[in-house]
């Protein structure tokens, strides 16, 4: 038990505080950083390589483009159907392997990043699915190249979706950082296991969860905003219910397994 | 300039199967603005799609200035979209960027350099009446600007061909109007053959100058509009004067008569019934213009059997007018 009248108690804990809530945010910000670009690129071509859409033939060929979209599809409902806990202890040997140590903040970003590119790989689908088809059409009747329609057309549709589920993913990579303090990892999930279980203080406890839930509320916040200026038009009625629609769906949709759209029928009946 | 030859195409397989196109064929000439209506499922859209191939046929082909589009693919097609406009019902604008950015975007696409893009996509803008409106969303302008946005986005590469799939089908009857002369008007000024789909006669009307009628994936009809109405018994032209279905009267013939021009101004009715004594009753009649000229319908019916029909036919016929018995 923590003496809480012990002359050092202060500042020692604003010290583990300090150090947690930096450990944390550094897992947090660089297995955020490879998901969304490892991620971003996934997103697009499990979408686009689906039967109509606008990867349907990479390099001319419909069989590549399916193998594609189903080793892809795949792989990401795998990576989302393992426990995290599960996939942390898989992933030691591989840990060891890539960084030389599973213990410590460093190697915990490895089960992380795994964890999260298959879930804001499903979340950057959804984004790409809301864009309007015909906006496809138009950009290929006016002749642009592949990557011309994902940088002009799809990436400015699809933005303010994809920004609000990059909010959602590092809540959930710092949901998940705070598991990696039971197998050595660091951050504030470690300081709530070494502290709050192991000496029963529960002001370490309140103050982990207070730090916690500020940063999450920010992250969000500034998220939304930057949604927001991006897609949200001054006048345009329903933008704000529209952006409501695109988060309650994000959020039904990660919470839940997504239920396939069905494709949109080709047929000549327009 | 568009030559669409034998072209077929079936959605889905086996009983299921939706015949879109049954061997169409449809020549555009350069210049000419071409109608093509239906009800919808007609496989206009379809259509329209086998000429910049958004849409591939099953068989036949479509020959565009030369090129067979059909067997093009990869960087030749997108070369060949270049030189063939497209404007849609619901605009299609990118709703995220602005109204200069969505044209920029058609510049870009066939490679015009960026310090270029800007000036050329408001100059874009102008020709529709939209420059001032160049740094705003998409989302703040109404139908009928959306739809001329679009219109510049889609000429912003100097094609010579402009589709239009029923460009003015969501939008009132006023903005309709000045989207169709904005379509008649670059028409001329660029000299672009225009190919559009629609399944209001209206568009017809004010300004095609050929058209086809399309039922169930089959063209019925097609031809220059002044042709068409000359045509006894012409789908097209019964669309364009609606008078109504058919009520026959004991003893008497019906008899529909179109004129276009001059014909349209003389008083043929008057004078038939001062010629033969016949006491003419006017069942119907509609009256346009059409191509900047009269045109009308009128259904008579006249009192006597089939060969007095066909007296005042003759007569009719010999003034410049077209006229047919409507038999039951």
């Amino acid at each position: 038990m923590i003496d809480v009248n012990a002359p050092d108690f202060w500042p020692n804990l604003m010290q583990v505080m300090l150090e947690g809530t930096w450990e944390t945010i550094y897992m947090t910000a660089i297995a955020m950083a490879i998901t969304f670009v490892v991620g971003l690129p996934l997103g697009i071509i499990l979408v686009g390589t689906e039967q109509g859409r606008f990867l349907e033939r990479p390099f001319g060929s419909r069989a590549l483009g399916r193998a594609i979209n189903a080793v892809l599809g795949f792989v990401v409902n795998l990576g989302r159907s393992v426990p995290f806990i599960v996939l942390m202890i898989a992933l030691i040997p591989v840990t060891r392997w890539l960084l030389g140590s599973f213990i410590g903040t460093g190697p915990a970003i490895v089960p992380l990043t795994l964890v999260a590119i298959p879930f804001f790989v499903r979340v950057v689908e959804i984004a790409v699915r809301e864009v309007d088809p015909g906006l496809f059409e138009a950009a290929d009747s006016l002749g642009a190249s592949r990557w011309l329609l994902v940088k002009r057309v799809l990436l400015p549709q699809a933005w303010p979706a994809i920004l609000l589920g990059t909010a959602t993913t590092i809540t959930s990579i710092i949901n998940f950082s705070a598991m990696v303090g039971v197998v050595g990892g660091g951050g504030l999930g470690n300081v709530a296991l070494t502290y709050g279980m192991q000496r029963y203080s529960v002001l370490h406890i309140v103050f982990v969860v207070v730090i916690l839930f500020v940063l999450v509320q920010v992250i969000q916040w500034l998220l939304t905003l930057a949604a927001k200026r991006f897609g949200a038009v001054p006048n345009r009625r329903g933008g704000k219910k529209a952006m409501a629609d695109a988060q309650a769906h994000l959020d039904a949709d990660v919470a839940l397994e997504a239920p396939q759209t069905p494709d949109r029928g080709r047929d000549g009946a327009r | 300039m568009i030559s669409i030859e034998h072209v077929s195409r079936r959605f889905g397989d086996g009983p299921n199967a939706v015949v879109a196109l049954d061997d169409v064929s449809i020549e555009v000439a350069k210049g000419q603005i071409f109608g093509v209506v239906g009800q919808s499922g007609a496989g206009k859209s379809t259509l329209l799609r086998t000429v910049n191939a958004l849409e591939r046929p099953d068989s036949g082909r479509v020959v565009v200035d030369g090129v067979d589009v059909t067997s093009l693919s990869g960087k030749a097609l997108l070369k060949e979209r270049h030189k063939i406009g497209m404007v849609f019902q619901h605009f299609n604008l990118v709703g995220n960027r602005t109204v200069a950015q969505n044209v920029e975007f058609a510049l870009e696409a066939v490679g015009t350099p960026k310090s270029d893009r800007r000036p050329k996509a408001l100059e874009m803008l102008d020709l529709v009446g939209l420059a001032h409106r160049a740094d705003d969303r998409p989302g703040q302008l109404s139908g009928g600007q959306r739809q001329r946005v679009g219109i510049a986005r889609a000429l912003a590469s100097g094609p010579d061909v402009l589709l239009s799939d029923e460009a003015t089908s969501a939008l009132d009857p006023e903005t309709t109007r000045s989207i169709l002369e904005l379509i008649q008007r670059l028409s001329r000024e660029l000299g672009l053959t225009v190919l559009l789909i629609t399944h209001e006669m209206e568009v017809v009307k004010r300004i095609c100058d050929a058209a086809a009628l399309m039922e169930h994936g089959r063209v019925i009809e097609q031809g220059p509009l002044d042709e068409l109405i000359r045509t006894p018994g012409s789908a097209v032209a019964a669309e364009l004067f609606p008078v109504g279905e058919a009520h026959y009267i004991s003893g008497h013939r019906i008899i529909d008569i179109t004129y276009t021009g001059l014909s349209a101004d003389r008083p043929i009715i008057a004078q038939l019934a001062r010629d033969f004594g016949l006491d003419v009753s006017i069942l119907g009649a509609a009256l346009e213009t059409i191509g900047g000229h009269q045109a009308g319908r009128t259904r008579l019916a006249v009192p006597g059997d089939a060969s007095v029909a066909l007296k005042v036919i003759d007569t009719l016929t010999a003034q410049g007018v077209t006229a047919w018995e409507v038999l039951a």
